[in-house]
């Protein structure tokens, strides 16, 4: 009680310190933003930022994968005919395409910490390239589905590209959940090059170096999710006939 | 003008105009900026709720057409449910004090946070664009294959903006979790955060991992009402049930976005008011963590006569109960720290009395619900409507009208009139439970809910209920004039009017742009106050 800041604070147990202050002042960044009190706090929080968003981005995929795996196991058949109807080749080239990627943006990253401009500058152009490659290479999928009338809605079939017997109807459900799954992955993607294209600028005026490289790190981290969504969607989506067919006949 | 008692630098007065305040990344100044907008969206939640109860004045529907009836009870949820009451304790009062109880200078992502602002008027102005457009007659609910295949009105445009206003929710949510993480002062632990802090870091929980899964399912029904893909119509392969399963995924855990802030500001209140340590501080933090794991798994009690199988059923009926174990927690050990407390009867007690009974009815109501037996008996009626109005209204807005009440003189650095707000808290829990408790009586004889229409011998009932929505409106609408009043008039606030713990307290009112001048350290625990009177006493 005989404690003198009791009185001059008497409702919370604080004290101030400018010392703690004056002992940070000296190694003051630039790129350190005002309610951080060190650049260590500023990239941890920055950090954790992202992964709790990427944490959002798995429950909203994964209200996606829900609507996948309770009517693959109503409709297995169905499934497996749908599947049949993409181009392995095609996703296996995509799935290179992306993993090549993460490659590139790993590599942007490293570049960043040890200050190489040149080192950002090329892998960020890479990534960038190989994100819009595959994006290319989607569309050329997409439209070889409208011209087999394999998007659902009234002309859903209309070709008879499916026979009756394979039951079009919940092959219509496939194809909504493919497009729907692959739609928002490449939208995902496009969010990606954009950001990889301000990060480029920035990388380019050489903003990072080894004491700041927060935004490179953090877009690498959303970049490398899109990426492994992929992996997941490319077996569930493209492979599942071969799998299918081949242990259930 | 306020300049008039000493030079300051409150976060009022520096840098002003319209541009100042939009372009903000002050996080009191966003909650200033939230506390504004959803009090317009309660004024117009309110709207289309007194035009449902002056349609149930008389039984027959002759004020209303079936048509425009249906809009108004599913603009009142629409309105309320995701422009109300999921953003008003956590964007209101927790972008306030969040930061400052954590001893931090701002939220660790300031810009975000003004984002997540902007996101919210953005889903509201679309949402508000299919009211003007055709209105939204399919429940707050959504169900399909109603709204995906039948509905004639704009269910594209208010899906579209609900999930415009998740990612609001969510990008808040975030920024509350990596405050509590990353932005404490230093001797700040876990367990010296105060309550609050842990009710709102829990509400975060549920937002960031409950929110995305509603985006992803109202995003599914606007592309099969726009896009023709079929993913919840049984003519295209599709399964009604499922959306129901998606939605309450989300919707049963924003139930608890919605009243486990509301527990943080009664825990505040209560110790504050008590001159107490919360008892079992321990048990009421992580009754909040209960709370929000346990709201993931119940959400199967919605689908009781939904064909949902009788053993899934079972499980959703036995986890639901689980809920009233942390419930009761908080509720007995607020009772407990009341006990032998020097209660000061200052006005935001009588909210948080206020709402310790209305809660305490939602809450054992819920039980009746969660009876499988029963709730077929229930489902759809009146007792329904009831039930979640005694949790969202007697405990979600009470709590937040209590907490407004008790941390306004540190947000404007003003004082209001004690007996208007005491007259207030009166109105609103006696207008309360006119309207809600006759509701009850009406669905427990089986008054449906959604109909214009009912039989002439539920009149009696109904026109009490009206009637108590007439004494709310009233306990809603005082604080508006009182409280405004207070910033122009009232009398200049001292840093620590009630005479309060927490590192809120120990700044000025209003507080400084920065929070705090120099670096905070914490050394005690949250709550220490001095025993006083029991020491004479015992």
């Amino acid at each position: 009680m005989a404690n003198p800041h009791e009185h001059a604070l008497p409702a919370a147990g604080l004290t101030h310190t400018p010392g703690h202050d004056a002992a940070h002042a000296h190694e003051h960044n630039p790129n350190l933003q005002h309610h951080f009190y060190s650049m260590e706090q500023q990239l941890e929080a920055s950090t954790l930022g992202m992964w709790v968003f990427l944490v959002t981005e798995i429950m909203f995929f994964g209200g996606m994968f829900m609507v996948y795996i309770v009517y693959r196991i109503a409709y297995p058949e169905a499934w497996v005919h749908g599947s049949n109807h993409l181009k392995v080749s095609l996703g296996a080239l995509n799935t290179g395409v992306l993993i090549c990627s993460s490659l590139t943006m790993a590599l942007a990253v490293r570049a960043a910490q040890i200050g190489s401009r040149r080192g950002q500058v090329l892998n960020l152009l890479l990534t960038i390239v190989l994100g819009t490659v595959f994006l290319v290479v989607k569309y050329f999928e997409y439209a070889e589905k409208f011209e087999l009338h394999l998007v659902p809605g009234p002309d859903f079939n209309s070709t008879g590209v499916i026979p009756l017997a394979n039951d079009p109807t919940h092959q219509q459900l496939f194809f909504s959940i493919y497009f729907m799954l692959t739609g928002v992955h490449a939208a995902h993607m496009i969010v990606g090059i954009v950001l990889m294209m301000v990060i480029l600028v920035m990388a380019m005026r050489g903003r990072f170096d080894s004491s700041y490289y927060t935004p490179v790190e953090i877009s690498g981290l959303y970049w490398h999710f899109v990426d492994i969504v992929w992996i997941f969607l490319f077996p569930l989506l493209y492979l599942l006939g071969a799998h299918l067919g081949a242990h259930g006949g | 003008m306020s300049n008039a008692v000493q030079p300051r630098n409150s976060y009022l007065d520096a840098p002003y105009g319209v541009a100042a305040w939009l372009l903000t990344k002050d996080h009191k100044r966003i909650a200033i900026l939230y506390l504004i907008s959803i009090t317009l969206f309660f004024a117009v939640g309110g709207m289309f709720a007194a035009g449902i109860r002056m349609e149930l004045l008389t039984p027959r529907g002759d004020l209303w057409t079936p048509d425009l009836y249906n809009k108004l009870f599913t603009l009142h949820g629409v309105v309320m449910v995701f422009f109300f009451l999921i953003p008003s304790i956590p964007a209101v009062l927790g972008n306030f004090l969040m930061p400052i109880m954590c001893g931090a200078k701002d939220l660790a992502f300031p810009r975000i946070n003004l984002l997540s602002w902007y996101i919210y008027l953005l889903g509201a102005t679309v949402t508000l664009a299919a009211v003007f457009n055709g209105g939204l007659d399919t429940g707050w609910t959504f169900y399909t294959p109603y709204s995906s295949v039948s509905s004639q009105t704009s269910v594209t445009t208010a899906a579209v903006g609900v999930f415009i206003t998740g990612f609001s929710s969510i990008l808040t949510g975030l920024n509350f979790i990596v405050t509590v993480h990353r932005m404490r002062a230093p001797g700040l632990t876990w367990f010296r955060l105060p309550l609050f802090v842990w009710a709102i870091y829990a509400t975060s929980l549920v937002m960031i991992l409950g929110t995305p899964v509603i985006a992803i399912t109202v995003l599914l029904v606007g592309a099969e009402r726009a896009l023709h893909l079929g993913f919840f119509d049984p003519a295209r392969g599709g399964d009604p049930v499922l959306f129901q399963h998606l939605f309450w995924f989300y919707s049963h855990p924003a139930v608890y976005i919605m009243i486990l802030p509301g527990m943080g500001v009664i825990s505040e209140l209560v110790a504050a008011m008590s001159r107490k340590q919360v008892f079992g501080y321990s048990f009421v933090a992580f009754s909040s963590l209960a709370i929000a794991i346990l709201g993931f798994l119940v959400w199967g009690h919605h689908l009781f006569v939904s064909s949902q199988s009788i053993y899934a059923g079972l499980v959703f009926s036995i986890i639901s109960m689980l809920v009233a174990i942390p419930s009761a927690v908080k509720t007995f050990n607020w009772t407990a720290t009341m006990y032998k407390g020097s209660v000061s009867w200052e006005s935001p007690t009588w909210w948080v009395v206020g709402f310790m009974g209305l809660f305490t009815i939602g809450g054992l109501t819920g039980l009746f619900l969660a009876t499988i037996g029963l709730d077929i008996h229930l489902t759809d009626t009146y007792f329904v409507v009831a039930h979640f109005h005694y949790i969202m209204v007697g405990g979600a807005i009470m709590a937040y009208m209590g907490g407004l009440h008790f941390w306004w003189p540190k947000m404007t650095g003003k004082l209001y009139s004690e007996g208007a707000a005491k007259t207030s808290a009166v109105l609103v829990f006696v207008g309360f439970n006119l309207t809600f408790f006759p509701q009850f009586l009406l669905g427990y004889m089986g008054m449906p809910r959604r109909y214009q229409a009912y039989p002439d011998e539920f009149q009696v009932l109904n026109v009490l209920s009206s009637a108590g929505a007439g004494v709310l409106f009233l306990g809603y609408v005082l604080p508006a004039f009182y409280l405004t009043y207070s910033i122009f008039k009232g009398a200049q606030s001292p840093a620590n009017p009630w005479g309060a713990t927490g590192l809120e307290w120990t700044i000025a009112s209003p507080p400084p742009t920065f929070n705090f001048d120099e670096e905070v350290i914490v050394t005690e625990p949250a709550y220490n106050y001095k025993p006083t009177r029991e020491v004479h006493v015992g």
